[in-house]
């Protein structure tokens, strides 16, 4: 199979999530578009990785994964924080420093 | 596959292992130190890593060498000058972030709540904010000196993930710290992701991830051109989100308003050099030879950052946004010295950073010296008058505003002189034009505040001037100090880094 295919899933899954960035507004929904767009970048990675026959795509993907993780501890903290002093995460309430 | 062993250069990477050691004893000390020594015991163990970084980072400043780490990470006189410009301002940052009336006693408890009141009746303090910094720090020590895309990808997010929570941590305005937390986290990740999938075109483009590979392939030209220009795009966008630039820049005014002031000084100074240190080794080193992919595109850029932050400045009625706005019309002059793409370019790019960072700092620190009973007051309608309140608090504030704005005899008129010589040298007329247009722009504001603070009758609505704590004291010392002898003396300093900057490749 055409591995220049794969491209294109990743390219979709990209916009996908980054739309879904843009247009979502519940924070935790937000949060998991950036997260499809992280694999969308790890599926690129490895597509290109068996393209070019080296090693450093897969072990790019193993590094964003990790780093990934991190980032869901940092911002599921930091939504529950909000969640619990608002009562809400959309990102539509949490607009106190909007002029 | 044969693995080979990695042959690891420990005195090049000490600077960042003194400052990560520092964070994980700073973790440590959270963890098993009774309540009341972890405050002063942090901030001597932050103190202490981050002079001994300066200290190590200063005795290797001769050495040279690409194997510190495998290949992964370059060290030069570019570094070398970056990584002791963010340790300096490090030192000055963890100097305000040391007098706690900042910071919000305890974290998790919710605004307005029982738990919150008992917490602040125990003068609990947030020590976290220590290894945090440490941890920020280390990430921006390693961004700029990164010279393969695994390892500039971690960093970015080591120095951004403490960042995003100690923007949390503001003691007053609790909702709105955490919304701005909240923001800077979401489009801080998304411009992340958007970071990533440019490596992985480059890395498609290049079959390679070291900077100097893919400098190779561009010279060869042997890749898919369609592969490059993505590449190159979208890692863009997240350095250019990073450093705040127009139309990435949504986050900052937000950030920075929100933010607890020591902390906003911290990430609008340090983050900025390191954004821009890493922003120079990537374009110089591995897009040198693509100008003219990135160019055009760089130069509109710069030109709308100048004139958007310099113009919306204007409209502001609140220091702190003031101030973000003003760092955003910062980026935009910093960037012509990117798309100078001469040594010239990087030099007048490395005085500009020292001397910006240090100002920025100094400038946040006056901030959280005016208070009222309700904490600190950024409305800059009252702060009419302050001159005749707080002579000398208003000016040096004023001298801050000035070197923001460029004015001779301070470092910000040398800094803004070199950047733009540097890139009319390098043919870019345009950013020379609208550069001097939009200085003149944001001189109308800056002076504004100026009148405002000396030629205004004060109001009296409980605004005043707090005597700043010694450590405080000595930060905004040093950062009047630096600013005015940069402005007088220049000279040595500009030699220095003539003699000093270089990318090795």
């Amino acid at each position: 199979m055409n591995p220049y295919n794969y491209l294109y899933v990743a390219g979709l899954l990209f916009t996908i999530g980054a739309i879904g960035v843009v247009v979502r507004r519940n924070a935790i929904v937000v949060f998991m578009c950036i997260e499809l767009m992280l694999n969308a970048a790890n599926l690129t990675l490895v597509t290109f990785a068996r393209i070019n026959g080296t090693l450093e795509g897969q072990v790019t993907a193993f590094f964003t994964m990790v780093v990934a993780a991190c980032e869901v501890v940092v911002g599921l903290a930091i939504i529950v924080t909000i969640y619990r002093s608002r009562r809400s995460a959309s990102i539509d309430d949490a607009s106190l420093l909007k002029r | 596959m044969v693995f080979t062993t990695p042959v690891l250069n420990y005195a090049q990477l000490s600077p960042i292992l003194i400052v990560l050691a520092g964070a994980v004893i700073g973790v440590l000390i959270e963890a098993f130190a009774p309540r009341n020594a972890r405050h002063n015991s942090q901030m001597f163990i932050s103190l202490l890593s981050l002079v001994s970084a300066f200290a190590a980072t200063v005795s290797i400043r001769k050495q040279a060498g690409v194997d510190a780490a495998m290949n992964s990470v370059a060290f030069d006189g570019a570094a070398f000058l970056i990584q002791a410009t963010i340790l300096i301002i490090a030192v000055l940052a963890v100097f305000l972030i040391a007098d706690q009336e900042n910071f919000t006693a305890l974290a998790a408890a919710i605004p307005g709540s029982q738990e919150e009141r008992e917490s602040l009746q125990k003068d609990l303090r947030v020590t976290e904010v220590y290894p945090l910094t440490l941890f920020a720090v280390a990430g921006m020590l390693l961004f700029p000196i990164a010279t393969d895309l695994i390892t500039l990808f971690v960093a970015l997010e080591v120095l951004s993930l403490p960042l995003y929570l100690m923007a949390g941590l503001s003691r007053r305005r609790r909702l709105m710290s955490q919304e701005a937390a909240l923001k800077y986290f979401l489009l801080g990740a998304f411009s992340s992701a958007f970071f990533l999938f440019g490596i992985a075109y480059l890395y498609g483009y290049s079959g390679t991830i070291t900077l100097s590979g893919i400098q190779q392939s561009i010279v060869g030209g042997s890749g898919n051109d369609v592969f490059l220009l993505l590449g190159i795009a979208f890692l863009s966008v997240g350095l250019l989100f990073k450093v705040g630039a127009v139309p990435f820049h949504a986050w900052s005014p937000d950030v920075y308003q929100g933010a607890p002031t020591a902390i906003t000084g911290f990430m609008a100074a340090a983050t900025k050099v390191a954004a821009f240190g890493a922003i120079l080794r990537i374009f110089y080193v591995a897009f040198a030879n693509a100008e003219w992919q990135w160019r055009p595109a760089l130069v509109i850029v710069a030109i709308i950052t100048m004139l958007f932050g310099s113009v919306v400045a204007i409209t502001q009625r609140d220091v702190k946004r003031m101030l973000a706005y003003s760092s955003i019309a910062h980026a935009g002059f910093l960037l012509a010295g990117v798309i100078a793409l001469n040594k010239s370019g990087l030099d007048a790019s490395i005085f500009y950073l020292f001397a910006y960072g240090i100002a920025t700092l100094g400038a946040f620190a006056i901030v959280t010296l005016i208070r009222d009973a309700a904490g600190e007051v950024t409305d800059l309608n009252r702060w009419s008058g302050l001159g005749k309140r707080s002579p000398l608090t208003a000016s040096v504030f004023a001298l801050f505003l000035l070197t923001f704005a460029g004015i001779p005899l301070t470092s910000g008129f040398i800094g803004k002189f070199s950047i733009f010589s540097a890139a009319y040298q390098s043919g870019s007329t345009a950013i020379l034009i609208t550069g001097v247009l939009s200085s003149a722009i944001a001189a109308f504001f800056y002076i504004r505040v100026i009148v405002l603070m000396f030629f205004k009758d004060p109001v009296e609505d409980g605004t005043s001037v707090v005597l700043p704590s010694a450590l405080t004291a000595i930060a905004i010392a040093i950062a009047a100090v630096v600013t005015i002898v940069l402005g007088i003396f220049p000279a040595p300093l500009l030699s220095f880094i003539e003699s000093t900057a270089f990318f090795i490749r």
